[in-house]
């Protein structure tokens, strides 16, 4: 409980400073404000995808069905978090180009993923013996995953980026006002927080329904 | 590893040759291949007249063609040795790796003799000429191998859900996404032929994906097969 | 040589429903053992974990071979493997299927060798027809073919004579007399004729604590 006071609290600060305490972005203007939200929900998207894939590889290595349960979870909130990136994004890119989608690179990857997961999410619901799922869905996640990298070099020859780079590769700095970087991080740490806390909570629900199934099938 | 590999090899051509002689007597996979390949291709010629498409469009279209055959040709590559209860006389006869590959050389060869007929038709049908012949059928060949390999692996999934016809599409497409950007890409400009064009960029990813979807099936088909 | 099968602690849990539970036993050479239980009782799946096809819960099984401790993909060479839920192709003839099934295992295949060992299952004279126009009995027989094809030290039956006619009873009958002298005979059934032949039986329906019947 205490835990998550301070997570409400933290992440209520981080919106009203969003908004009132940051100045808007050069360049991109008021709608660059939507970085803070932006970022950091792919970012724990990428985290909870790699998650996924670390809990399916140990799946396959000792077929015990805990892991199972997290890689779904995982996926889940990986899920979740793509499609707040995605809607963000094109929120973005509206705002700043005009159009709300035009086959970025990472409009491209992000959409490829999204399919990769819901094709997961309905392998799942055709398998019923939970092994059998958990084998399957595991190698079709590893499989599929592997298939990502190679998004990066083949759409940039067909569309050009317009996506910018927070990092400025020629200055070796950090493109972003000094306010703006600490709101950037606060809202960082608070959505991985958010996806921690998400995280155990979906997994005791899982643990309990795998208890209670149990329970069920002696009888 | 390697030792073990030897073996493989001629244990997978064993289990190629069974599917071939197979084929031949009932021509399940390539009948469907085919119809499905011919029926789409007459539909587009016929809706597209004497009017040329544009090479941009005539390059997506080749590789729709293309990839709805395969999910229609191949998905039963793995169902049929599952529903008629085969799989328990291989898997007491042979390691799982062989049998990827017999199947994944199977599959090559059934996409293989369907572009052998259905590309030159097409060319015909839609009025194309190829300014770059030598790297279109390498984009070709290519697309087929990495069609076949993903199509393998994706099948073997596919046989062990209870909804088998309707998953191999929608498992498959994600996956084939990059193969399909790169093809297309690369089919595109051999049909354009603007000089001083070449899709080697298109053709190395190309290799490097065929690469990558045969290593990684050979690690993970096990755990699909021994299921 | 040595060659036995030992079974450790074996348990199998399907889902939330126990099979058997800590099962062991040792199966010596030049024996047949019998699994008994009724339908459900798991005999098919103690057989499946014994060949290698499906994981048990816990324990293991150690199949020894001429004093040698079997690897798992080592198994295919020594086991033999006769089931319902086992079948051949049938778009392919016996004579193809087991030029197949010899191509894949790596030895050596002639017609003679499966002229053969077809005449010795009783299917003289229909080796080059497809297997899907057997009748069920003559798709029973070929099983042992396909079985016997690489002389496995170890042949598991599940359910020897489905099928079969008195002629073809027979046939399994001196396959079993065979195949004692040559190794080892794994068998569930619940034909008392075939629970005869038991040097050892094993009832799943009360070996719980794994004790032999």
């Amino acid at each position: 409980m205490f835990w998550q006071s301070i997570l409400g609290i933290w992440l209520t600060l981080v919106i009203l400073a969003s908004f009132l305490y940051m100045p808007a972005t050069q360049g991109l203007g008021e709608s660059g404000r939507i970085i803070i939200y932006h970022v950091p929900a792919a970012w724990v998207a990428v985290l909870a995808y790699l998650m996924a894939m670390v809990n399916s590889l140990n799946y396959l290595r000792r077929k015990d069905l805990r892991f199972d349960r997290q890689a779904q979870i995982n996926a889940e909130l990986g899920t979740v978090f793509c499609v707040l990136a995605t809607i963000t994004g094109a929120i973005w890119s509206r705002g700043a180009w005009g159009w709300y989608w035009n086959w970025d690179p990472r409009q491209t990857s992000i959409a490829v993923l999204l399919m990769i997961y819901a094709a997961y999410f309905v392998l799942r619901g055709t398998v019923e013996d939970p092994e059998r799922r958990a084998n399957l869905a595991a190698v079709y996640a590893l499989f599929a995953f592997l298939t990502v990298p190679f998004l990066v070099f083949i759409v940039p020859r067909i569309y050009d980026s317009l996506h910018p780079d927070l990092i400025n590769m020629e200055k070796r700095t950090f493109d972003m006002d000094k306010k703006m970087l600490v709101v950037f991080l606060a809202s960082l740490a608070g959505f991985t927080g958010l996806y921690g806390w998400l995280y155990n909570i979906r997994l005791r629900v899982e643990n309990l329904l795998h208890r209670l199934e149990g329970k069920k099938e002696v009888i | 590893m390697v030792i073990r590999r030897f073996p493989w090899i001629r244990q997978s051509l064993v289990i190629w040759h069974k599917e071939l002689r197979i084929e031949f007597r009932t021509r399940f996979a390539y009948s469907t291949l085919l119809m499905f390949a011919v029926t789409t291709l007459i539909t587009i010629s016929f809706s597209v007249g004497g009017f040329v498409p544009d090479s941009d469009i005539t390059a997506a279209l080749l590789w729709i063609i293309l990839f709805f055959s395969a999910m229609a040709g191949l998905g039963r590559t793995f169902v049929q040795e599952e529903e008629k209860k085969t799989i328990t006389a291989l898997k007491m006869a042979v390691a799982p790796e062989p049998v990827f590959l017999g199947k994944y050389f199977f599959n090559v060869t059934l996409l293989c003799s369907l572009t052998v007929l259905v590309v030159p038709l097409f060319l015909v049908l839609l009025n194309q000429s190829v300014p770059l012949w030598a790297p279109f059928l390498t984009t070709v060949f290519l697309g087929a191998l990495g069609l076949a390999g993903a199509s393998t692996i994706i099948a073997a999934i596919v046989a062990k859900t209870e909804a088998k016809s309707a998953m191999m599409t929608i498992l498959a497409f994600p996956v084939l996404v990059p193969l399909l950007l790169a093809t297309i890409n690369a089919t595109r400009i051999c049909l354009a032929g603007a000089p001083g064009t070449a899709p080697t960029t298109e053709l190395l990813l190309l290799l490097f994906y065929n690469g990558a979807v045969v290593t990684a099936s050979l690690l993970l088909f096990e755990y699909i097969w021994n299921e | 040589m040595l060659t036995q099968v030992k079974v450790h602690n074996l348990t199998k849990a399907y889902r939330h429903r126990l099979l058997f539970r800590n099962l062991s036993f040792i199966i010596p050479d030049q024996s047949v053992f019998v699994l008994l239980g009724r339908n459900g009782a798991g005999k098919t799946t103690f057989l499946r974990i014994l060949c290698g096809l499906v994981p048990a819960s816990a324990g293991q099984v150690e199949i020894t071979v001429d004093g040698k401790i079997l690897m798992p993909q080592e198994k295919r060479t020594h086991l033999g493997l006769v089931a319902p839920d086992l079948e051949l192709y049938g778009e392919l003839s016996a004579v193809e299927n087991l030029e197949f099934f010899a191509g894949v295992r790596g030895i050596p295949f002639s017609l003679t060798k499966a002229r053969d060992l077809l005449d010795f299952v009783g299917l003289r004279g229909r080796g080059h027809d497809l297997v899907h126009t057997y009748s069920s009995g003559m798709k029973q027989r070929l099983k042992y073919a396909y079985a016997l094809l690489h002389e496995p030290k170890i042949l598991v039956l599940d359910e020897p004579t489905t099928n079969l006619d008195e002629d073809g009873v027979q046939l399994v009958d001196s396959i079993i007399e065979r195949q004692r002298r040559r190794g080892i005979v794994i068998m569930a059934t619940n034909e008392p004729r075939e629970v005869s032949y038991g040097d050892q039986t094993l009832s799943l329906d009360t070996a719980e604590s794994g004790n032999l019947a």
